[in-house]
């Protein structure tokens, strides 16, 4: 099972090339406006493109003179909100997921009462949508999708409207059914990516302009937007044998083995970083925010994580000058 | 009851009171005379009352031309009526009864049934028998206004019994279903037929003999123009008033 | 309700008077001691019979043509799509008596189709289904406008929730669009009933007036004011209680 889509959509500055290997799970991932949900409403069938050719296991979805209806695509969206029918019970929700595919009245019930069993929340069968919590309501719209035996499942941000509390539960859940299904996610959140998609896809302005494995993507990334989503630093710079010499001169020592004069990338995390007196990288701050128990500190570019008292003692403000030094060690450099 | 029946009638004299009801008649101040009239009279009374105002400087004449039980109903709660002329007798009575009249009713027209068929007489009706015809539409008012209550004397007159497909509230709505081509015919006064010009064509019957309809006229009791009402109810049942009402296919009483 | 000014109460009071003041002056003008017999007469049953059935009949086929009507209106776009809106209210704005002339020329003998009916021993003037077709006429956009309005607000979420699990247009139509705007559909069945309950002029134009065919509540009220306002103010009163009883039902909500 497979999905390829090449498409191109004018009016929201779309033009890209996606694929899914079959058992796959993609995470799309990118900047507000960048065309994510674009590409699942065209797949879905919810939006026709300028042009371009969608097929999903040899079947063509849409292409040229060729429009299957969303209801014959086989390919079911579980967006953040569950959009659980109001007058059906939890059960008949997933009841007629069973009954839209065919199955008889009496085995649609026997399989709705498996998924929502097998989903953990058997007693929840005769509530209402209404009388759900938003982490028993999101499990029911996922037994009701994955009853409807998609070939490919369209995920939009499932977890965004959940407490932090119940998203984790539910996300490992999610992980153990996406393992051999086909299925694409839309998500602002690297957990959600870590922990569910293969392969991952970075939009931006409606291109394509990054993609690769979860893990490789997520340690070495090579767009700012990438090392951001991975809460990593990355500058890139000339290697002269001993460190990463930035554009503005300043040096940022790592291990690595490049050719001198080789162009890489560095990435180190914000928790690695330090301020020091003399040497290091010269920046501006730029913002103060709380992360956890310590202090995210952002400049032009790059940010670190400092406890408090540090950023107290230094009288560290927006516009103060800084220097910002990471150990060898922390810093991981690749080709550009 | 009365009391209500106060309230309602200030309710709906409202509209009427508008536009003007002076009490007295001053000298230089123009004068409304109100008429309330069966709604067949009003090509007539209309010509009269032109003529009326001809001869009375400063007197405007109103007419409201409506069904003679709607009329009476009006007068009843109060509406400012100086002369009513009713249709029929049996409406006029009800008047009375109320003592609501200001001068013993007069008659001063008579009208008789005609049947009515559109242009051309396309379902080939000939005399009063035809109506009976099984497949014909006939039309005609419900014995409940004084067209009907008078198609229902020559029914009983002739013993033939009709089978309509419609009861119409008034001579007018039988009149439009013919003229419309709806029915094929229906049972109207001679002056209908002659106000719908070419539309319709009449057939006289000789039986409409036993179901002559009256119409009387009167002053209205507590009539704020008395005077001007009984000159006109005079113009009426006058020369002149008899003529233009012949004009118009009216028989004298 | 504390942040209006008072003064508000004062023409809200006059304007409440003025619509059940005349209601309670008709009431008290029913002679209740006749009242039974009054509205049992043969007449007056046959027309209150007659009312209720060319009603049900009336609401049914506002059902029938009404729901796809709105269906199409509220999720279909397409060029002119609200002057089609526009036209399909026109009865609501138009004088029911104009609404019976229009019929008259589309159904009657000599009317647009009327020939063509006629020619298939079809008669619709002076017929039952005359009556049957003028409340409809009046009555379809009520339903139109009440389930119109609903489906827009329920939106198309649901509906594309359903297709994306693979259910059929028809089948997200019967189990999720309808069932959604059910309690609309129901207010917008009652009120249609009531306004073909209370239709008056297009029926008398179009229809014409005979006891047990076509003379229904209504006519039968204007026509007894003529030879008996007892009976026209006692008709009246049961029509004011069915419509009562109509608005009653209608205002309810339905549980969901």
């Amino acid at each position: 099972m497979s999905l390829s889509l090449r498409a191109v959509v004018p009016e929201r500055g779309l033009d890209l090339e996606l694929t899914v290997a079959g058992g796959e799970t993609l995470a799309v991932i990118g900047p507000n406006g960048a065309g994510k949900s674009t590409v699942l409403s065209l797949i879905s069938g919810a939006l026709h493109p300028a042009s371009g050719r969608i097929v999903l296991d040899d079947r063509v979805l849409t292409g040229e003179r060729r429009w299957v209806p969303p209801h014959e695509r086989k390919v079911t969206t579980l967006s953040q909100d569950p959009v659980l029918f109001p007058h059906l019970t939890a059960l008949g929700n997933i009841m007629f997921a069973l009954r839209a595919q065919g199955a008889g009245r009496a085995r649609a019930r026997q399989e709705a009462e498996r998924w929502l069993a097998e989903l953990g929340i058997p007693e929840l069968a005769a509530r209402r949508p209404s009388q759900l919590s938003g982490g028993q309501a999101q499990r029911v719209a996922i037994a009701r999708a994955l009853a409807a035996r998609p070939r490919l499942l369209l995920l939009d941000e499932p977890m965004a409207a959940l407490d932090i509390d119940v998203a984790p539960a539910l996300r490992e859940q999610l992980r153990c059914f996406l393992a051999e299904r086909t299925a694409i996610i839309v998500t602002h959140d690297v957990l959600d990516a870590l922990t569910l998609a293969d392969r991952i896809a970075v939009l931006e302005a409606g291109r394509l302009i990054e993609q690769g494995p979860t893990q490789e993507l997520l340690r070495r990334p090579r767009t700012a937007f990438t090392a951001r989503f991975a809460g990593l630093n990355l500058v890139s710079g000339r290697w002269d044998g001993r460190a990463v010499v930035l554009a503005d001169g300043a040096c940022l020592p790592a291990h690595a083995a490049h050719g001198a004069g080789e162009v890489v990338h560095a990435a180190f995390r914000p928790a690695k970083v330090a301020l020091v007196g003399s040497g290091g990288i010269p920046r501006t701050v730029r913002s103060l925010a709380p992360s956890g128990d310590l202090v995210r500190l952002r400049t032009e570019d790059l940010s670190a994580d400092l406890p408090p008292q540090e950023v107290a003692a230094r009288r560290l403000e927006p516009g103060s000058p800084v220097r910002l030094q990471v150990p060898p060690e922390a810093v991981t450099t690749y080709r550009a | 009851m009365i009391r209500h029946a106060r309230l309602i009638a200030a309710a709906a004299g409202i509209t009427l009171l508008a536009t003007g009801c002076g009490a007295a008649e001053e000298a230089g101040r123009p004068v409304t005379l109100h008429l309330f009239a069966a709604a067949s009279l009003q090509e007539p009374f209309e010509e009269l009352g032109e003529q009326f105002e001809s001869e009375h400087e400063g007197v405007d004449v109103e007419f409201n031309f409506a069904g003679s039980s709607t009329l009476v109903e009006q007068i009843r709660q109060g509406a400012p009526a100086d002369v009513f002329a009713s249709a029929n007798t049996s409406t006029m009575d009800t008047l009375v009864e109320a003592g609501l009249q200001g001068a013993d009713p007069v008659d001063f027209a008579a009208n008789t049934l005609m049947i009515a068929v559109p242009r051309g007489n396309p379902a080939d009706v000939a005399d009063l028998q035809s109506l009976t015809a099984e497949d014909l539409n006939l039309v005609v008012c419900a014995a409940e206004v004084p067209c009907g209550a008078a198609t229902e004397t020559v029914e009983e007159a002739t013993g033939l019994e009709f089978a309509p497909v419609s009861e119409e509230q008034s001579v007018t709505d039988v009149l439009n279903k013919v003229t419309s081509g709806e029915a094929d015919a229906g049972l109207v006064y001679v002056t209908d037929v002659r106000t719908a010009g070419d539309a319709v064509e009449g057939i006289e019957f000789a039986e409409a003999a036993s179901a002559v309809n009256t119409y009387p006229i009167t002053t209205v009791g507590d009539a704020a123009n008395a005077e001007l009402g009984q000159e006109f109810v005079e113009l009426v049942t006058g020369k002149t008033g008899q003529e233009i009402l012949a004009g118009h296919g009216f028989d004298a009483p | 309700m504390s942040s209006l000014p008072r003064w508000v109460l004062i023409p809200a009071l006059l304007g409440g008077l003025f619509v059940l003041l005349p209601l309670m002056a008709m009431a008290l003008r029913v002679h209740w001691t006749h009242f039974g017999e009054l509205i049992t007469s043969e007449s007056s049953l046959a027309a209150l019979r007659l009312s209720l059935q060319t009603s049900a009949a009336s609401a049914a086929l506002c059902v029938l043509c009404g729901v796809p009507m709105s269906l199409l209106l509220a999720r279909s776009e397409f060029r002119g799509l609200s002057l089609l809106r526009s036209l399909v209210l026109i009865p609501l704005v138009l004088p029911p008596v104009v609404g019976g002339i229009a019929l008259l020329y589309t159904f009657g003998r000599q009317g647009l189709l009327g020939g063509h009916l006629e020619v298939l021993g079809l008669q619709i003037a002076f017929s039952t289904t005359a009556v049957v077709l003028a409340q409809t006429f009046v009555a379809l956009p009520f339903l139109v406008i009440s389930l119109e309005g609903a489906l827009r607000t329920a939106g198309t979420r649901y509906e594309a929730a359903a297709a994306s699990l693979g259910a059929r247009p028809s089948r997200v139509l019967l189990r999720v669009t309808l069932p959604l705007v059910m309690p609309a559909l129901l207010s917008g069945t009652v009120l249609s009933f009531a306004r073909a309950l209370g239709e008056f002029g297009a029926t008398i134009t179009f229809a014409g007036s005979l006891q047990g065919t076509t003379r229904t509540l209504p006519l039968e009220i204007y026509l007894q004011r003529e030879s008996d306002p007892e009976a026209a103010v006692a008709l009246s009163f049961v029509l004011m209680i069915v419509a009562v009883a109509v608005i009653a039902v209608a205002r309810r909500r339905v549980p969901s």
